[in-house]
Order: C-alpha cells, then sequence, then structure tokens
C-alpha cells in the first residue's frame, strides 16, 4: 500500500499544481482573485511531494522488493545507511527528491515571500507550478519511482559500489538543494518581469533563495570534489570531467547572481542583467541534470546514464528557458535602471565580478561542450582536458582573486578614498611569496607560483573589511562575506600548495620494502584479505614515520560481488601539515603489489577553504534572515 | 538593449538543445579504435598456450602474405560463438594465428578440442601485455596483417557470419 500511497500522493500533486498554474494566471490577469488560492495550492502540493518521497524511503528502508525501484537497487545485506540513500541514489528517486524540494520551496515561497507585491507573488508562483508540472510529467509519465514487480525479486540487484560511501550518500541531495534552490530565483525573476516590478524588494526576496542555493552548491561541489579524492583513488581532487562541470557550471552563474542581486537589493542597479543571470543560473541547473542524467558526455560519472530520458529533460530544458528568454527579450526593454554608479566604486567592482565569472563560465562551457560541437560538425571525436581548463580558466581566477581583494574595500556609487593604501600589506605578502616560489621552486608552473601569491596576498586583505569596525556590532553579512572570500584564498592556497609540493611514487613492492616519498619513509609489511558486509578486500599493511612515531595506513582494493566491480579504497593519513595519500592496486606474476604513495602538503586546505566559504555564505544568510526578522517586528 | 542582443540568448538557447537533441538520436559508439592501424606491428615474444601449437613471435607475421591476428580467450563467451565463423574463414583461405588472452593450457586445450583449431600459431599473453601493445581493448577482436608486417584492419568483437565476405575481400584488397 506504501508504494501506491505515494504514488496518488505524487498525481495529486501534479493536479493541484495544473490548478496552481490555471489560478495564478488568471489572477496575473486580473480576472480572478486568486491570492489565498494560490499561496494555499503551493503548499498543499508541497506536502503531497514530501509525503510521497517519504512513502519511498519507506519501501527503501524495508527492502519491499515487490517495487520495482528497490528491487533493482538495493539489496537486503546492504548497510541500512545506504539503504535509505539507495533511495535517491538512482534515477527515479534523485527525480522525486527534485520534484520533493521544488514542492516545498514552492511551499515556503507562499509562506515567506509575502512581502512581494501580490502580482509578483502570484506570477512567481505559478511559474514555480509550472516547473513542477513538467517534472511531475516526467517523474509519473517516464520515470516512476513506485513501479511495482510482479512477482517480487528474490533478492535486490545491489547498489553501485563506488556510491556506498558516506560523503556520496549525501553529496547529490546537496547539490539538487542548490539547483532546485536556483529554481525559485528563475521563477521569482520570471514573475517579476511578468508583472513588471523589477525592484529592491523583488532583489530581498530572491536574495536568500540564491544565497541558500549557493550555500548548498559550496557544499555539493566541495564534498565531491573530496569524494573523487579518496575514492576514486587518483590523487586528484579536479578532474574537469563533464559532470564536476555540470555542478561547477550552476555555482558560477550563482556566484555572479549573488554578487549582482546585492546591488539590486542595495542600490536598485543591473535590473536587467540580474535577471539574465537568474535565468542562466536555472539554465546551467538544468543543463547540468541532463548532462548527468543522459549521458551524452562520458565521464567516471556514467552510473547514473540513460539516454532516452534525456529526452524527456531536454525537452523541458528548451520549453523554459526559452520561454523565459523570450519572455526577457520582450520585458527587458522595459526595465529601467536604477541609481547610477561610477567607474571606480562597489557596483563596479561587482559588475567586473561578473564579467570574470561569466567568462569563466563561459569558459567552462565551452570545454564541457566543445566535444559534442566538434562531433556535430566534423564526425570526430575527441577529449577537452585539463590543461585546456588551467590555461584558460586559470588566469582568469587570478584576475578574479584580484578583484576580491579590492572590491569589499570600495564604497557604493562613488569611491574617492586611497582604497589601495590599505592593501600595501596584502600586496607586500603576496610580492614576497611570488618571490620565494620564483627561486625556491623553479619547477612549478607559473600559474602555481601566482596561486600561491594570490592566496598569500587573500588571505590578509579578505579580514581587511573587518579591521576598524567593533567586532560585536558588525553586520553578520560582513562576516559572512569576509569569511567566505577567506575560504576562496585558503582554498587557493590549498590547490597551489598540491600542484607545487605534491611528492608521487609508483611501484611494485615486495613485502618487507620501504620506499621514500617527500620526507616520509613508506615501510610495505604485506598484505592480508579482509571481509566486509558486502564486499570482500585485499588489504596492505604500510607503516609510515618521518622522524617521530609510526603511522599506519591500510589501503584496500575492494571486491563487491553484486554486482561484481572492483574499486580501490584508497588509505589517507591526515596531519597539519598535508596528507600522506596511499593507494594499493594487483599484484603482478612475482608476487609484487602495485603501490601508489603521495605526499600532499597543505592539500586539506582546498576543501577546509570550500567548507570556510560555505561557512560565510551560512553568516550572510542567518544575517539577513535576522534582519529581515526585525524589520518584520519594527513594522 | 538592442533587440539583436536580446534575441541572442534565445538563439543561443536554441542551438544548444538543437546540439543535445542531435546527439541523444545518435547511436553510440563506444569502441575504441586502436591508434596501430596502418602501423607495424609492435615487436612481441609470446610462449607457446597450449602443447602442440607453435609460440607466435612478431616477426612470424610478417611472412609476404596477409594473415589474421585473432585475440581470443577460452573464458570469452563471444569467443565461442566467433569459432565456428573462424574455422570457415579458415577454409575459405585465411591464414590465421591467435592470441590467447590470459588462459591456462588446460582450458584453452580443452576450448580448441570442442569447438576447433583455425589457428596456426597461438602465443599465450598471461598479463595482457601484448594485447595493450596492440591497442586493443577487449576479446574478442580481430587485427587483419598485411605481408610486411603492418596493421591494415582492426575488427572489434566477434566476427560474425555476414562478416566473412568483407574479411575475406579486406584479405584480398592488402594481398
Amino acid at each position: 500500500m506504501t508504494a501506491e500511497a505515494g504514488l496518488a500522493a505524487l498525481w495529486l500533486a501534479a493536479a493541484l499544481s495544473l490548478l496552481g498554474l490555471f489560478l495564478s494566471i488568471l489572477h496575473v490577469r486580473g480576472k480572478l482573485e486568486a491570492d489565498r488560492a494560490v499561496r494555499g495550492l503551493a503548499i498543499v502540493q508541497g506536502l503531497l511531494c514530501l509525503f510521497a518521497f517519504v512513502m519511498l524511503l519507506v519501501v527503501f528502508a524495508r527492502t519491499d522488493l515487490s517495487v520495482l525501484l528497490v528491487a533493482s537497487n538495493s539489496h537486503s545485506a546492504k548497510p541500512f545507511i545506504y539503504k535509505i540513500a539507495g533511495a535517491w541514489g538512482n534515477h527515479e528517486g534523485s527525480m522525486l527528491l527534485w520534484v520533493t524540494v521544488l514542492g516545498l520551496s514552492g511551499a515556503a515561497m507562499a509562506i515567506f515571500s509575502r512581502k512581494l507585491p501580490s502580482r509578483t507573488l502570484i506570477a512567481a508562483l505559478g511559474a514555480q507550478a509550472a516547473l513542477a508540472l513538467g517534472f511531475h510529467a516526467f517523474l509519473l509519465l517516464a520515470s516512476n519511482p513506485f513501479a511495482r514487480l510482479n512477482p517480487p525479486a528474490p533478492e535486490g540487484r545491489g547498489l553501485n559500489p563506488l556510491l556506498q560511501d558516506p560523503g556520496l550518500a549525501f553529496h547529490p541531495p546537496t547539490l539538487y538543494l542548490g539547483y532546485v534552490g536556483l529554481s525559485v530565483a528563475f521563477s521569482l525573476a520570471v514573475g517579476a518581469m511578468l508583472a513588471g516590478e523589477v525592484d529592491r524588494q523583488l532583489a530581498r526576496a530572491m536574495r536568500p533563495w540564491v544565497l541558500g542555493a549557493w550555500i548548498f552548491l559550496t557544499l555539493g561541489i566541495t564534498a565531491g570534489s573530496y569524494w573523487a579524492y579518496y575514492e576514486l583513488g587518483w590523487g586528484g581532487w579536479w578532474f574537469w570531467d563533464p559532470v564536476e562541470n555540470a555542478s561547477l557550471m550552476p555555482w558560477l552563474a550563482a556566484t555572479a547572481l549573488l554578487h549582482s542581486v546585492a546591488v539590486l537589493a542595495a542600490r536598485n542597479a543591473l535590473k536587467a542583467w540580474t535577471m539574465m543571470l537568474a535565468v542562466i543560473c536555472f539554465t546551467m541547473s538544468m543543463v547540468g541534470t541532463f548532462l548527468v542524467r543522459s549521458g551524452i558526455l562520458t565521464s567516471v560519472h556514467s552510473f547514473a546514464v540513460d539516454p532516452t530520458r534525456g529526452g524527456f529533460i531536454l525537452a523541458l530544458l528548451g520549453i523554459y528557458v526559452t520561454a523565459a528568454f523570450v519572455l526577457f527579450a520582450v520585458r527587458a526593454k522595459t526595465l529601467r535602471e536604477g541609481a547610477p554608479f561610477e567607474l571606480v566604486s562597489r557596483e563596479a567592482g561587482i559588475v567586473v565580478n561578473n564579467l570574470l565569472l561569466t567568462v569563466i563560465l563561459g569558459v567552462v562551457f565551452i570545454g564541457t561542450l566543445y566535444p559534442l560541437m566538434a562531433e556535430a560538425v566534423t564526425g570526430e571525436k575527441l577529449s577537452v582536458g585539463a590543461p585546456y581548463f588551467n590555461a584558460v580558466a586559470g588566469p582568469l581566477a587570478i584576475l578574479l582573486g584580484i578583484l576580491l581583494a579590492v572590491g569589499p574595500l570600495l564604497s557604493w556609487r562613488s569611491e574617492s578614498r586611497p582604497v589601495l593604501r590599505k592593501l600595501a600589506l596584502p600586496a607586500l605578502a603576496a610580492a614576497t611569496v611570488l618571490v620565494i616560489a620564483i627561486l625556491a621552486w623553479p619547477q612549478a608552473t607559473i600559474l602555481t607560483k601566482l596561486g600561491l601569491a594570490l592566496a598569500a596576498g587573500l588571505v590578509p586583505a579578505s579580514i581587511l573589511p573587518l579591521i576598524g569596525r567593533n567586532p560585536f556590532r558588525t553586520p553578520l553579512a560582513i562576516w559572512g562575506m569576509a569569511i567566505a572570500h577567506l575560504g576562496a584564498g585558503v582554498a587557493v592556497a590549498g590547490m597551489a600548495a598540491d600542484s607545487a609540493f605534491t611528492t608521487e611514487k609508483l611501484t611494485a613492492a615486495r613485502p618487507g620494502e620501504t620506499f621514500e616519498v617527500g620526507p616520509w619513509l613508506v615501510k610495505f609489511e604485506g598484505v592480508a584479505p579482509v571481509a566486509g558486509p558486502n564486499w570482500t578486500a585485499v588489504e596492505a599493511e604500510l607503516r609510515a614515520s618521518r622522524g617521530g612515531g609510526v603511522h599506519v595506513l591500510r589501503p584496500q582494493t575492494r571486491f563487491f560481488s553484486d554486482p561484481p566491480t572492483e574499486t580501490n579504497e584508497a588509505a589517507i593519513k591526515t596531519l597539519l601539515s598535508g596528507q600522506l595519500y596511499t593507494v594499493v592496486g594487483q599484484a603482478d606474476a612475482e608476487g609484487r603489489w602495485q603501490l601508489r604513495l603521495w605526499w600532499k602538503p597543505l592539500v586539506t586546505l582546498i576543501w577546509f577553504g570550500g567548507a570556510l566559504v560555505g561557512l560565510g555564505g551560512l553568516l550572510a544568510l542567518l544575517g539577513h534572515a535576522r534582519r529581515a526578522w526585525r524589520r518584520r517586528a519594527y513594522a | 538593449m538592442s533587440r539583436a542582443l536580446r534575441l541572442l540568448p534565445i538563439i543561443f538557447v536554441v542551438w544548444i538543445v538543437g546540439t543535445f537533441a542531435w546527439k541523444l538520436v545518435q547511436p553510440s559508439d563506444t569502441t575504441v579504435r586502436s591508434q596501430l592501424v596502418n602501423r607495424q606491428v609492435p615487436e612481441f615474444s609470446l610462449p607457446a598456450a597450449v602443447s602442440g601449437v607453435p609460440a607466435l613471435r612478431s616477426a612470424e607475421l610478417s611472412t609476404g602474405q596477409p594473415r589474421l591476428l585473432n585475440l581470443f580467450g577460452s573464458w570469452c563467451v563471444p569467443c565461442i560463438a566467433e569459432a565456428p565463423v573462424l574455422e570457415d574463414l579458415k577454409r575459405k583461405g585465411a591464414r590465421i594465428d591467435g592470441i590467447a588472452i590470459r588462459d591456462t593450457p588446460g582450458a584453452l586445450g580443452a576450448f580448441l578440442d570442442r569447438h576447433g583449431n583455425p589457428y596456426e600459431r597461438i602465443g599465450s599473453d598471461q598479463n595482457s601485455s601484448v594485447q595493450l601493445a596492440l591497442g586493443s581493448s577487449g576479446v574478442p577482436e580481430t587485427f587483419i596483417i598485411d605481408g610486411k608486417g603492418v596493421i591494415r584492419f582492426q575488427h572489434i568483437g566477434p566476427i560474425k557470419p555476414q562478416d566473412v565476405a568483407g574479411i575475406l575481400a579486406k584479405l584480398e584488397e592488402v594481398r
């Protein structure tokens, strides 16, 4: 019954979205006063979706093998947490999650965004209902998560063992929350353009959604990067893989939107551009989902592939995005720009920030899709790799980093104070590090040296906006900005350090042999078989020391039986100064084992920086929420 | 903002969606072509895979006559389906050498007894090193090698009965 209840809730939710869309059109055209009805429908629809998702969790928790999705993606022997994660670790479940988050965010919009003019809010809820309707159709017609299997399967068919990992259980939902949060920004932009009310009020309503989505995207990308780093066993943290790029592109667009929406909220400027960015953000989310789901680009993430369903997502993408851009083309000329600003001002800084982010977005977009375009034109297969992305996006990112040091110090409208003088110390730090880098590590690339210098300048520069303020009276949003910018500097430091200082050893080892990697001596003690709940493994024992105590590392090669797959489980020793990263591979005919050892100084700063960026976003979100709350209390 | 500029995003979206749609309807082709086609066979020397059939060295592939080099394994199910087709090719005059990938003499002997032996020589490639050197991504795979030891054609997957005429024509063509 559980599955049927979930399915019924989904159909009902779809019907309510249709009704909501219909009523909102009537309301916006002035034919009917349907304000309360549309808001109520949005709330009920969100709750119905949530109910359906909970039902899916229940059938997965019980391993109900009469449900096709459970039978093909779960297994009774699987650890409980992965049974639950299995609910969204597949196409149908993840689309249900998407629809649920979409519905709930519509409900939240109906509850919290009441300060917006009624026509804008109802038009935005109508847009949200139109989005929900499309995804409901997709779910119910092309990917029903509750389909039954008769007779029930005797046992489930497991889950991709690469996905049996706590990090990955929560990586896709985090990204989805980000993608769907951007759908609200999209709906609000569409609603405001329809109602002709693009103003500071709209920016204030849009900002928490953009900020929230951006936090989730930041954390999702950071977690995904760390997952790829330790689970794939290649020792790299970013591969410019199409699916990684698919999550990076919405983040780049959202970062730009986050800044331009701040300009709109504070200065009533950049109206058309902000609306355009809101549409681009959601487009990138849809493109990302499409690339992952359709599998038209080959990638390490090909576990999620299904070409027939790609067509459905593509059709939705085409309809929504084209409609939004047509609306933009019609309405952009009616948007009257607000307050003007001068060439040296915070607004101008943000414009340059937006331009740089957009160009980087373009670079990643072209690099990701170039193989496809080339194949369409010449029929030749090729791939675009890290050399292109690093060479083109790298210098732009460095420019962006320099701007990041200066921008927050500028005042709105026009800046006449000698701001650059404040940056003397960071500039000196950057120059010193640059000189050291050139002299001490001549083998590092230019980009790496610049990255080290940038990090050295950015870390002190990012906290400058806090200097001279009373820390207890400084708005949380300012703290958030400083911490997010500091996080960017820290992450850059980690990336540059990883590329400059990593040492690697690839070897075939006999038990008892000792190897040197960086400052470490690593002794290979031997291998032993071990078994887990649904896998068996060959586990190596390594003893690593550099003078002081001995650390024992146990990397594994795991063999999963259901479905038969082999994965490398890296063993990583994390220290303040960096990570020792070890992987064991196959044995050769003479009884030697493949060992790969890396010493990566300061590499953890990459993800620590990413987490700081997310934390900064969270503080800013709390700050804005608190201010809105106080305003309401005084009003 | 000028009209053309406002229409630009729409054109862009239509273009991207069009390309995606084109790619979606394309049949997916995931085969990996060897880079070695039209190059000399890499040098190797493999021990005999099973008693009674001679070992295989790369030098023995350039005999002035075009030959087929078939990569297979007794553990490979499509290779069983391919075996009678190879027999047919041999009857029609093709000269075939084999490389057994990660095989054991016992299993291979049983395979040849049961499905026939069209091979003049079989080398044993215990760790797939020659397979990798040839740029082959799986079994079965067959290379057409001309009289000078140059790889002229790569057939990926089992040779099916309907492929026989084409393979014979190619053998004739590279003579």
